[in-house]
């Protein structure tokens, strides 16, 4: 292609995009309320973001819509909602940003996916004043972080939190003469995996256990036997994996075929999705992994009853419901600020508590410190077996072999 | 031992993902940045076929290579002939193609993720299976099987029979073949089909073992890019052998001394490579 004939055909696209945007923001009466979505369609998160991120959007704005839209003081306005990927990319993710707030001028946007998403984008939500309730990001700096920005809430947990909850299960049950001090651990080589290693190592230290097989691996590693024979090597009494989720499947199938018999296996995100439990059965029975739920209270059973009717998948047992939450406490804070005041309905959500079907939920410096930090594959049913200030945590059960 | 066995599986692995592309870009010279989208469009097949009807994927294998090689056909035919037509020399079909292919990867992703947007996940033959002392998975090894006798039969075909000879005359210059009465566009065009089909019967292979999701294509297309330029460009051989060697070193790397160290190590001999011997493992120096 002639460079001339090429700048001219960008030079139309870029036409048509900017009359295809005039035609939308201008063809919506005032009759709605607009919310803005910015969530990994495609790329490395978007296996995660259209368990967890993607069906609950739906879901609520139907549920939204089906009563007859948001009660505001100029009367109920029905939700229209305008989604963009990201790509798994954050320079995309801040163009999507702007886009929403200065051409579709949308009302609110719905946070973003992954710790490192939320926080990359965390200054241009802050610019624009929209309020941010992070769901999917962990991590030790909240405190930092929402000192400089007053519109960012944490809903999920510290990182030093999840680790806490590991340290807890293998101190019970080396307490209990159940397991031994020796621990293998492994994690991916990205932010994630490398902040909850590092944390870990000293949180383990002091609490007696022995780190016996500390090795990463790069994240979408196609074979990960190498890493599995090694940890079986050192002879460990409980296995503890900070990866992600194509890893959590390598790594679980790698167990099964290496037959790694500890009476802990712990795997991080994904662990809780329907697939894993889909894929590997009464094997992964007394699995542990990040996250979990009680799926025994009433609220709970209506939401995965209401997330299967209305998207037609399964919800995961962790991250989907503080999902949900999230958009529960966006909705409360709108209908009772009664309009679309996006400074108003920040400081509305930290000062008041919100009933969700976790429960209550109130922030305190901008923090929701209710989360559950780890759950285990009890018969088909992944519960919550540690938490952070939720109660109904199952027991923890020793895990005998891969069957 | 352990190292050897794992090292040569996951170099089987490799040369799964990597001949495809070999035959594409060594005789109908088309640069397929598409290439891994196939490959997990492959996966797919055998992901959807296996939840829905628990049909093999072995079985899925045999549905899919005729599929793919129809589709990539027709994609030759109707989406890359023009550009080759139309190009005055090989640097411009590269570019042509390359852009070409790139827009392909995106519309593939695209399919993809509106049929299956979460990660394709099913367990088949995820038993262990003991070899000589070292413990394996048996869908990997089905694989691996299965990478040899692609292996084997495409460099049977290339060597021993006449429209093979016709392939390597056109990889070898498509010019000198046109004089002596190669059809070089029918050959191109065969040539691309068949390394669609081997990919596509590649990515059902891999996702017995390897999670794969609608995104992941890129990944593929990169190793295989490396293998491709490793081995020497249209060299069957070349290929199998750097994919071997490239499974071998990383699991050497990551028994040894330190998995994280696995994509370095790979980069380390691929810029070893392009130092020492930048035609490939066996390929022809350029004129």
């Amino acid at each position: 292609m002639k460079r001339r004939t090429f700048n001219k055909a960008i030079a139309k696209g870029i036409a048509t995009a900017g009359l295809a945007a005039f035609l939308s923001t201008t063809s919506w009466a005032a009759d709605t309320i607009k919310i803005g979505a910015v969530w990994p369609k495609t790329g490395p998160l978007a296996g995660g973001a259209t368990v967890t991120q993607g069906p609950n959007i739906e879901m609520w704005v139907k549920q939204v819509n089906a009563r007859g839209g948001l009660k505001l003081k100029d009367g109920q306005k029905m939700i229209e909602l305008i989604e963009y990927d990201d790509k798994t990319n954050p320079g995309e993710h801040i163009k999507a940003v702007q886009r929403l707030a200065t051409q579709d001028k949308v009302d609110f946007i719905i946070a973003p996916y992954g710790t490192g998403f939320n926080i990359a984008a965390a200054p241009i939500y802050a610019k624009y004043g929209y309020p941010q309730i992070a769901v999917s990001a962990i991590s030790d700096k909240i405190e930092e972080l929402t000192a400089r920005y007053p519109n960012l809430f944490f809903t999920l947990g510290t990182t030093t939190a999840f680790v806490e909850g590991v340290r807890d299960i293998l101190v019970d049950m080396r307490d209990a003469g159940t397991i031994g001090n020796k621990v293998a651990m492994i994690n991916v080589a990205d932010a994630f995996g490398i902040e909850l290693a590092d944390a870990a190592r000293p949180i383990f230290a002091k609490a007696g256990l022995e780190i016996v097989y500390d090795k990463s691996y790069p994240l979408g590693t196609p074979d990960l036997s190498p890493v599995m024979k090694g940890a079986k090597a050192s002879n460990p009494d409980a296995f503890v994996a900070w990866s992600y989720p194509p890893d959590t499947f390598g790594l679980t199938e790698q167990a099964v075929i290496e037959n790694l018999d500890v009476k802990a296996f712990y795997t991080a995100v994904a662990t809780c999705f329907p697939a894993y439990g889909g894929k590997f059965g009464s094997k992964v029975n007394n699995n542990l992994g990040a996250g979990g739920v009680n799926p025994d209270t009433p609220e709970m059973k209506a939401y995965f009853k209401a997330h299967k009717e209305l998207t037609g998948k399964d919800a995961d047992f962790w991250a989907s419901a503080n999902t949900y939450v999230s958009l529960q406490i966006l909705e409360q804070a709108i209908e009772g600020v009664g309009a679309s005041d996006k400074a108003a309905v920040s400081q509305y959500i930290k000062d008041n508590t919100f009933k969700t079907i976790m429960g209550d939920i109130k922030f305190e410096n901008q923090f929701s410190n209710r989360f559950w930090t780890v759950g285990q594959w009890q018969d088909g049913v992944f519960r919550g077996v540690k938490s952070v200030n939720v109660d109904g945590a199952a027991s923890v059960r020793a895990k005998s072999g891969w069957n | 031992m352990d190292i050897l066995i794992s090292g040569l599986l996951l170099g089987g692995t490799y040369a799964l993902i990597a001949m495809g592309l070999n035959l594409q870009y060594g005789v109908a010279r088309i640069m397929n940045l598409a290439n891994g989208e196939m490959l997990v469009l492959g996966g797919l097949a055998a992901f959807w076929m296996f939840v829905a009807a628990e049909i093999s994927p072995l079985l899925t294998m045999l549905i899919v290579a005729p599929l793919a090689f129809v589709g990539n056909w027709l994609i030759y035919v109707f989406l890359l002939k023009p550009l080759v037509r139309r190009a005055k020399n090989q640097g411009q079909l590269e570019v042509d193609s390359i852009l070409a292919t790139f827009g392909m990867s995106f519309i593939l992703v695209g399919i993809m993720v509106m049929i299956r947007s979460e990660y394709f996940t099913y367990s088949f033959l995820a038993n262990p299976f003991e070899i000589l002392g070292s413990t394996v998975a048996e869908n990997r090894l089905v694989a691996f099987g299965a990478a040899v006798l692609i292996g084997l039969a495409l460099y049977l075909w290339l060597n021993h029979s006449r429209p093979g000879m016709a392939v390597r005359a056109v990889s070898v210059s498509p010019d000198a073949a046109k004089l002596v009465g190669i059809n070089v566009e029918r050959i191109s065009a065969l040539a691309f089909a068949l390394g669609g089909a081997v990919t596509g019967v590649g990515g059902t292979l891999i996702s017995t073992f390897i999670t794969l999701d609608a995104s992941v294509g890129v990944i593929f297309t990169m190793k295989a890019l490396i293998i491709v330029i490793m081995g020497g460009v249209g060299e069957i051989r070349g290929a199998i052998l750097a994919a071997l060697i490239l499974g071998l070193v990383e699991t050497a790397v990551a028994t040894l001394i330190d998995p994280g160290l696995t994509l370095a190590s790979a980069y380390l001999i691929f810029l070893l490579i392009l130092l020492f011997r930048p035609q490939g493992l066996f390929g022809r120096r350029s004129t």
